[in-house]
């Protein structure tokens, strides 16, 4: 079995559990609908107001909804030593994570698909126009939030307060990212294209994966085994 | 042909050394009980074998290759103190997930004989959260076994066994011998272990202090090792 196959193996594993307990979908999902809602009742802005900080509540609420989910890759194998079962088996180290980033990516799609219509009827904002380039800055910045927190939720798997301590090691890393992420999409939603300053920030987001995505797939091995 | 070879092995856990120069040879198709106290350093060494921990000084070679690479770690099987398998997967999930990890040819079919084997065919769709802790052991047990693997590792597998997993894991253990596999398990069930062990090492404070052939003395006496070989005894 290539690495690859190993990886689609563990991603399929951890999506049947996950579809199975939805134990992280289901706190995702709720997070971000009520911190929509809430948010929506919080602030009487103007429609200008509004649309500059679109961007910004979006993916504030996507990158905690995302901390949730990723928060479990990793734990959800302490119970019982899979995680040894895991290593001890020939399947490479960076198929298991590249595996678990993969079922975090799918879950955080899930919730961003769930939200973003109830994030467009509460703040009144046409999400619908500009939308291919708008699919292509989510898929783009979710890889990113899920590639960074599985390697995250792997470097502190064995640490007792796990639950606090990736939220403090993730968002200083996220940063550039959500910068990025944040001006496309306020952008998008406000009709301009992807040009100009836009492209840039397209091209922050496709750097960010490839620096963090080769960075996690060549080190996780050094992380998962000390 | 040595089946596993660990040359000068040092783990450190902070300052604390819990090996110190373990050298360990095992011939292919031998059974070795690996002895010692609490905090011997028996855990540590089998998970340093098992590519589970990075020895901090010192190398691990499986049939002649290091025991990172894939295909040493293709003719090793695990089981450690935990079950190893998940709780929300079916046994057959379970098998056919590690089946497919472990590269085997036909992952359901090798899972289905593995639940066979153990004595789990008929709940293959049960979810294992659900079966009593004898048939997750049992479980965890097939899991091991799934690949045919020709080093087996087991870190304390008799340890509350019920009797019917002890029967279906020596049953097994007999088999693998029979079929020329590998064996090296640590325990403290001396009696159960000598059964099945062709050769002993005992550990004592991270290091070998004693390896050579199983005598007729330890089957009767699960004391006499220790006695006899024993610094601290």
């Amino acid at each position: 079995m290539s690495g690859l196959q190993a990886a689609w193996a563990i991603a399929r594993k951890d999506l049947r559990t996950e579809l199975r307990t939805k134990e992280s979908i289901n706190a995702a999902a709720s997070f971000a609908l009520v911190i929509l809602v809430l948010f929506s009742f919080a602030f009487d802005l103007g429609r200008e107001e509004l649309y500059a900080i679109s961007g910004g509540l979006l993916w504030l609420v996507y990158s905690f909804a995302g901390a949730l989910i990723v928060n479990r890759g990793f734990a959800r194998e302490v119970p019982n030593d899979c995680l040894d079962v895991l290593l001890a088996s020939p399947a490479p180290a960076w198929s298991l994570f590249v595996g678990k980033a993969v079922s975090a990516f799918f879950l955080l799609m899930i919730v961003e698909a769930i939200s973003l219509p109830v994030f467009g009827l509460f703040y009144n904002i046409r999400w619908m126009q500009n939308f291919p380039q708008l699919l292509v800055v989510i898929l783009l910045a979710t890889w990113g939030i899920t590639v960074v927190g599985t390697a995250f939720s792997a470097v502190t798997v064995n640490v007792r307060l796990r639950e606090l301590m990736l939220p403090v090691l993730l968002y200083p890393v996220l940063i550039p990212l959500l910068i990025g992420a944040m001006g496309t999409t306020t952008a998008l939603f406000a009709g301009e294209s992807l040009a100009g300053d836009n492209a840039s920030s397209l091209r922050l987001l496709v750097g960010f994966d490839a620096i963090y995505t080769a960075l996690a797939v060549y080190l996780i091995e050094y992380v998962l085994i000390v | 042909m040595l089946a596993v070879a660990a040359d000068r092995v040092w783990k450190f856990f902070g300052d604390y050394p819990a090996l110190r120069g373990a050298d360990l040879s095992v011939e292919a198709g031998s059974c070795l009980a690996l002895l010692g106290r609490n905090g011997a350093g028996k855990t540590t060494l089998l998970r340093i074998l098992a590519n589970l921990s990075r020895p901090t000084k010192g190398e691990v070679k499986i049939f002649g290759d290091d025991s990172r690479g894939a295909e040493a770690r293709r003719k090793v099987g695990y089981l450690g103190h935990g079950i190893g398998v998940y709780d929300d997967l079916s046994a057959l999930e379970n098998l056919i997930l590690f089946g497919e990890l472990a590269g085997v040819e036909s992952p359901v079919r090798s899972a289905m004989e593995a639940l066979e084997r153990v004595g789990l065919a008929k709940v293959k769709d049960g979810m294992a959260r659900e079966f009593s802790r004898g048939m997750r052991q049992r479980l965890a047990v097939a899991r091991a076994f799934l690949h045919k693997p020709e080093i087996l590792l087991l870190d304390e597998p008799f340890t509350s066994l019920d009797d019917k997993a002890i029967a279906v894991l020596q049953s097994l253990l007999q088999d693998a011998l029979a079929g020329g596999a590998t064996i090296v398990m640590s325990t403290h069930q001396i009696r159960e272990a000598m059964e099945l062990a062709t050769n002993v090492a005992l550990l004592e404070r991270g290091q070998i202090v004693h390896a050579g052939l199983r005598e007729p003395e330890m089957l009767t006496d699960p004391g006499w090792l220790y006695r006899t070989y024993g610094a601290q005894s």
